[in-house]
């Protein structure tokens, strides 16, 4: 089946491995823990190692700065590296609904890449035709659903399995 | 360029039919030996003509498919006894894999262990030969010690001496790692062992596949191995013990099969080796087995390891002359068999893996089911090309070719 779908539309390596990935993998932004969190959160995939810490500072409901650590292959790091870049000061709530879309672009096949305006965040599309590594290209937004759940105290039901645990800045 | 191997490769690889398939348009490239084994035609088959024309339900039945599947049955429990040099077929116990061989000796041999006795494991331990014990330590306070690996990433007698003393109940160590190639000196171990009344465990998940393993060389008490690592189905696994030592063992399971009396209170066990049987057993696959040692046996394990360490020398030589090409494992290539665990550039693992699937090269990358090994080795995870009776050297060849491409992508000049 899988091979069917590849022999009408090839998947090529470029596709996972975008220009913008493979620069946020070699030069990653926001790299560090912020002083001034105001909620921390971390995840890890069992199955392969990765993980990633993520700490957001929050002003006024604004997302004012984010930082991450952590190891892992490059869709795992670029992606948070990214994401960091891309959620800088937004609001909580859009920056929750940017994370539905992307793991929605990860996930589901019918999602529809021309409903929403996803920048450079686009680069991650790719992921969704690599199977085994969608996981990777996750990892970052389901940390960054905890983080942002500890801050508004609410739960996050997540049925992935990414481990992730929030901690309060 | 002409090879050493005393095997006729062109005529192995043709008797598994999925060494002919494409993958992503080019023909795979199998390096995941390690993981588990590709299956020759006569496994199929075997497979196959078990269930049309024999399938039955044995050691109960009256009946001739019973009979013709019992017998089948219990030969494969012989063959196995011989490949392993074991002095009776009663001695083999059938498992569904190393992982449940391991988990019966924690169980029952751990259930004697007080507060206090120690457990000695490996640096190298897969987490089957770990995390059991730990459980075991749970239950009765005994305590775990680990054999360090030397400078050379390997354990030696040495090594193996530091952690072993008079509180030593039990010896579990792993044959040949799943990353480092690297084959440990059992013998000397086990005798270590015997000297301080420990029980001697060898895990030869890696080491029965690749050389000949005998267990009256290896002086231990229990072999515990997997039918899918060495050509066989999965779903089969083998416990070899001493006799004596299986006669005085509790049960793991109870249920059908494994008992002789039963009442409403009690019962008695069935002889060795059905006491550790219980229920229907696996039959189809451990029939299906037979023919994978069968196979073995044509090829003849000599000839396996030596076509195996020629390849793993060819492949150590080739990688080694890469720029920014980390191997794992001891120095000298004659010290380890089949498993070449490496990390390159700084391209994490899973990226090599995924950029080589793309040219059709299978590789693992990861922990390998060994995280305090990578913790010791200070890596948080590698990639790993693990080789068997039918991989060549122009698959080693294609290797190289593959890990150049993948440096390229990240930037690397093409060089070596
Ligand atoms: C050294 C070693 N021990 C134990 C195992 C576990 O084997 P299984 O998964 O068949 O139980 C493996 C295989 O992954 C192994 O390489």
């Amino acid at each position: 089946m899988a091979g069917n779908r590849e022999a009408q539309n090839p998947v090529d390596l470029d596709d996972l491995y975008r220009d913008v990935i493979l620069d946020h993998y070699r030069s990653p932004r926001n790299r560090g823990a912020r002083d001034d969190a105001s909620v921390s959160a971390e995840g890890f995939n069992p199955s392969c190692g990765d993980e990633i810490q993520l700490s957001v500072a929050i002003i006024n409901g604004e997302l004012s700065g984010l930082g991450f650590g952590g190891s892992g292959c490059s869709i795992s790091q670029s992606s948070a590296s990214m994401m960091t870049e891309a959620m800088t000061g937004r609001s909580i709530e859009s920056a929750r609904e940017m994370s539905q879309h992307i793991q929605q672009m990860l996930t589901d096949d019918e999602f529809d890449l021309d409903s929403v305006d996803l920048g450079d965040l686009e680069a991650l599309s790719g992921v969704a035709r690599f199977p085994v590594r969608i996981k990777c290209g996750l990892l970052a937004w389901k940390v960054l659903d905890q983080a942002l759940a500890n801050a508004t105290g609410e739960s996050v039901t997540d049925d992935s399995d990414i481990p992730t645990r929030v901690t309060s800045g | 360029m002409t090879t050493a191997t005393p095997l006729d490769i062109a005529a192995i690889r043709e008797q598994f039919p999925i060494l002919s398939r494409e993958v992503h348009g080019r023909p795979l490239v199998y390096l995941d030996n390690a993981a588990t084994t590709q299956k020759p035609q006569s496994v199929i088959d075997a497979l196959a003509g078990y269930y049309s024309t024999m399938n039955a339900n044995i050691h109960r039945g009256l009946h001739t498919l019973a009979e013709e599947a019992t017998t089948a049955y219990e030969d494969v429990r012989k063959q196995v006894a011989a490949f392993i040099g074991a002095p009776s077929h009663r001695e083999i116990v059938f498992t569904r894999n190393t992982t449940e061989s391991l988990n019966l000796l924690a169980y029952t041999l751990g259930a004697r262990l007080r507060p206090g006795d120690e457990i000695v494991l490996t640096a190298a331990e897969h987490h089957s030969n770990l995390v059991p014990w730990q459980l075991v330590t749970q239950r009765t306070g005994a305590v775990l010690r680990f054999v360090e690996l030397n400078d050379d990433q390997q354990i030696d007698v040495d090594t193996a001496r530091a952690a072993i003393n008079a509180n030593t109940r039990i010896v579990s160590i792993v044959h040949m790692s799943n990353v480092l190639g690297s084959i440990a000196p059992v013998a000397e171990i086990a005798e270590m062992a015997r000297s301080v009344g420990a029980t001697m465990i060898v895990d030869a998940a890696q080491s029965a596949p690749h050389i000949p393993v005998d267990v009256n060389d290896l002086g231990a008490d229990y072999v515990a191995f997997s039918a899918h690592k060495m050509l066989g189905p999965t779903g089969v696994g083998v416990l070899w013990g001493r006799r004596e030592l299986l006669a005085d063992l509790d049960p793991f399971l109870g249920g059908g099969e494994m008992i002789s009396v039963v009442t409403r209170e009690e019962s008695s066990w069935a002889a060795l080796p059905h006491k550790f049987e219980a229920g229907t057993p696996n039959i189809a696959d451990v029939i299906a087995f037979g023919a994978a040692l069968s196979f073995l046996n044509e090829v003849g394990m000599d000839k396996v390891a030596a076509h195996d360490a020629e390849l793993t020398h060819y492949a150590v030589e080739r990688l080694s002359r890469l720029e920014g090409l980390d191997i794992y494992g001891p120095a000298d290539p004659a010290d380890r068999s089949a498993v070449i665990a490496f990390n390159y550039r700084d391209i994490h693992s899973h990226d090599i893996a995924t950029i080589l699937d793309r040219s059709g090269i299978a590789v693992r990358a990861g922990h390998h089911c060994a995280q305090p090994l990578m913790r010791t080795l200070g890596v948080p995870a590698t990639a790993r090309a693990s080789f068997y009776l039918y991989n060549e050297r122009s698959e080693v060849d294609a290797l190289v070719d593959g890990l150049l491409e993948a440096g390229e992508r990240f930037g690397f000049e093409r060089g070596a």
